[in-house]
């Protein structure tokens, strides 16, 4: 069992959150893990990513090398067209398409465009589900769940991650991200479906 | 004795835990990216604040190496941590600390950052523990990042010197599980009775060199047998790859699961074993040498100062590998000759996104009034310093012509002055000022030189995290302490409805013949806590 995923975003949009959740419920399994993190200047509006790799033998490094990755999940649609070296022929690349735009941001439309030439993209409206399931800020678990049919990852490990980073920020936060992770999924299986 | 207990731990907080689990006493620092977060988890350790631990930010990484050596001195652990580019600011007392030797153990956990994710320069620390010529361990991983540091207290004590703990941006700034053990009781207070080699007059200093000189045969005896540096045998002699550090993680990722043909050298503690190198180099025909930092040891082992002579060796030299930057699994693939996937490919409608200042950030309005009052003062010119304002380079600012080391706007700004540049103004932050401009301002203020210097104040260290400052609240009256004028120093808040007003102030300071300081005065809109 292996998954090498990359996580996209920009600085403060929430990337670690779903580094946790994946980390910690695949530890709690005994897995092994390793993820990256960017502290400092990028994270000053930035782009910024994780590499997170599990796997139930030895992991050596960190890095997931170009063409290995199995998914790049994206809280940002042009930053997660920015880590496309990374994916493998068979790779999900899941996004949210809400776009945190900056002076030269590109044609939203040509960014669709490009989004959509992949087999295997899936693009979400992650904040409209997220304020659905009661806050928009929980827009990354919306992609973590739009991602997780298509990971090697057991879905329930990675409700036990969930349930173990905000476990102590009370049960209705617990409660709030797992809606918003199912809403992503069945988003996903009938995008899928289609 | 073994906690069954894994925990997800970056290699910053390995080295903390590790740290604490030492029976540290006291853990002194500067934040810089990427060391910050190692006194960050002592200072929100439960663990450590019931042991007492020291964990106070210090004022920059000089004074943090001293108050670590005073500690040591007393018979007590300690460690310091910085970034690379602060061990330049702690280097005498990081050099001196090695003649003189210490009492309780003394760690040195310099976090280098090679690619320059968050810094100036990719200088190697390992330069710095070679010139010291006191021992480094050189984590692969986050668990040898836990592991050494018990080990390097430990060799610390053994050996009386102080020893470093480099680690580089990629193992800092990464997770993994990391299983803990027990941890040990502090030192009781021993200061040394006859302290003769803590006074470093030269008939002293003579004594101790010569007994640094001495232990090094040691310490190359003690890396050969330490467990740290490992000789993997292989097959195919045609290679032999010496891998330090987190480089060895690289090599063995590029084989995919499949067995390293190799014999291969894992360097993790240095001085360098030399037996081990001799086996490697009659071994095998060629040497590939990975090293994630500068090209330390393949310039060393060349010996030789005509590289087409040694073409037997393969690195950063050699152009088998980037010449600078981080290593990663696919550059350690290519120089053994696979087939990787090199282009960039990153679809061309990918724009790149540069870090900028926060809406809301006092630093911009600064900037705006600096900018507007430049149109009629013409050609100022403006010395920077290192901080969230450095920002103030890209556009839409383009407001600063400087920015070099810490410290470094006050002084540049004087030296300019002095060579004629008029207005020359300096912006510096206030943990910046309180690190190292107050010397800078009073060769200034001694010399009357008219320069302009604008504290840019936001109560906290916002480009590492928000970590407090040393001054907050104070940074006037230390100014009129070192002797500015109170008609030239000056308050102003810097918000978009003062802004014709803070002109004013700007336009009268710059055009003062003499020293002036303007502190403006906003909270950080990221980190700043209301009290
Ligand atoms: C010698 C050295 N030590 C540490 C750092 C890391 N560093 C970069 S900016 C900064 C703090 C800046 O704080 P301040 O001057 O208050 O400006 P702010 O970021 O709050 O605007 C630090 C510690 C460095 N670059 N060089």
């Amino acid at each position: 069992m292996q998954d090498n995923i990359i996580l996209a975003g920009v600085g403060g949009q929430g990337i670690l959150s779903i580094a946790a959740a994946l980390a910690m419920g695949a530890l709690n399994r005994g897995l092994n893990v390793k993820q990256s993190e960017v502290h400092g200047m990028s994270q000053r509006g930035g782009a910024v990513q994780s590499h997170i790799r599990i796997s139930d033998s030895e992991i050596y490094s960190v890095l997931i090398p170009k063409g290995q990755a199995n998914a790049i999940i994206g809280v940002e649609p042009m930053e997660a067209l920015r880590y496309l070296p990374f994916l493998n022929d068979n790779g999900y690349l899941v996004t949210n398409i809400e776009p945190y735009k900056i002076p030269n941001y590109p044609d939203l439309d040509k960014l669709k465009e490009e989004l959509n030439s992949f087999n295997n993209s899936i693009l979400i409206d992650a904040g409209k589900l997220a304020k659905k399931a009661g806050n928009k800020r929980a827009a990354n678990m919306v992609v973590l769940g739009a991602a997780s049919p298509f990971l090697s990852l057991d879905e329930d490990i990675i409700i036990e991650g969930i349930k173990t980073i905000f476990n102590a920020k009370g049960e209705r936060l617990v409660n709030l991200n797992l809606d918003a992770f199912n809403m992503g999924k069945d988003f996903a299986l009938e995008f899928e479906g289609k | 004795m073994k906690n069954p207990q894994i925990k997800l731990l970056l290699g910053d907080e390995a080295v903390a835990l590790g740290a604490i689990d030492s029976g540290i006493s006291g853990i002194y620092g500067y934040p810089g990216t990427p060391s910050t977060e190692i006194i960050t988890f002592v200072q929100g350790s439960k663990k450590a604040s019931e042991k007492g631990i020291k964990s106070k930010w210090s004022v920059n990484e000089k004074t943090s190496m001293e108050e670590a050596l005073g500690m040591s001195f007393a018979g007590k652990r300690a460690m310091v941590t910085m970034k690379h580019v602060g061990l330049n600011v702690a280097a005498d007392a990081f050099v001196n600390s090695a003649i003189s030797g210490v009492n309780g153990g003394l760690v040195i956990a310099v976090a280098d950052d090679p690619s320059m994710h968050s810094s100036q320069n990719e200088q190697d620390s390992r330069f710095y523990g070679k010139f010291a010529m006191i021992p480094i361990l050189e984590p692969s991983t986050q668990q040898e990042a836990y592991d050494m540091t018990r080990y390097a207290f430990d060799l610390s004590e053994k050996v009386k010197l102080p020893v470093m703990m480099r680690l580089t941006t990629r193992l800092a700034h990464s997770r993994s599980g990391i299983k803990t053990y027990q941890s040990r009781e502090q030192n009781e207070l021993n200061p040394p009775t006859e302290s003769s080699r803590f006074i470093l007059m030269p008939s002293n200093a003579r004594g101790r060199y010569k007994s640094l000189i001495n232990i090094q045969t040691e310490l190359v005896d003690i890396s050969t047998n330490s467990g740290n540096n490992t000789y993997f045998s292989g097959n195919d002699k045609s290679l032999g790859v010496i891998a330090f550090g987190i480089a060895f993680t690289y090599l063995m990722d590029s084989f995919k699961g499949k067995q390293n043909p190799y014999p291969t050298l894992k360097i993790n503690q240095y001085p360098i074993p030399n037996d081990m190198v001799k086996k490697i180099f009659e071994e095998c025909d060629k040497i590939l040498i990975l090293e994630e930092g500068y090209p330390i040891y393949e310039e060393l082992l060349r010996n030789n100062i005509d590289l087409d002579d040694n073409s037997n060796i393969l690195g950063r030299l050699s152009g088998d590998l980037p010449r600078t930057g981080e290593l990663n699994t696919d550059h350690v693939a290519h120089s053994l000759g696979m087939e990787v996937k090199v282009e960039e490919d990153i679809p061309s409608v990918v724009e790149n996104r540069m870090p900028a200042m926060c809406v809301g950030c006092g630093h911009r309005d600064l900037y705006d009034e600096l900018n507007e009052l430049s149109k009629e003062i013409g050609n100022r010119k403006v010395f920077a310093d290192i901080g969230c304002y450095t920002l103030g380079a890209l556009p839409p600012y383009e407001a600063i012509d400087t920015c070099i080391d810490m410290g470094a706007s006050i002084t540049m700004a004087k030296g300019a002055a002095d060579a004629g540049i008029f207005p020359a103004i300096a912006v510096i932050g206030d943990s910046t000022f309180t690190h190292s401009g107050i010397t800078g301002l009073i060769d200034a203020v001694q010399d009357n030189t008219p320069i302009t210097v604008l504290i840019s104040d936001n109560y906290t260290t916002a480009m590492t995290g928000g970590q407090d400052t040393a001054a907050t609240g104070r940074i006037a009256e230390i100014c009129r302490g070192v002797g500015v004028e109170e008609e030239h120093l000056r308050l102003i808040i810097p918000l978009k409805k003062f802004m014709k007003e803070n002109i004013e102030v700007i336009r009268n300071e710059v055009n003062y013949k003499g020293v002036s300081v303007i502190i403006a005065q906003r909270e950080c809109v990221k980190f700043y806590k209301k009290m």
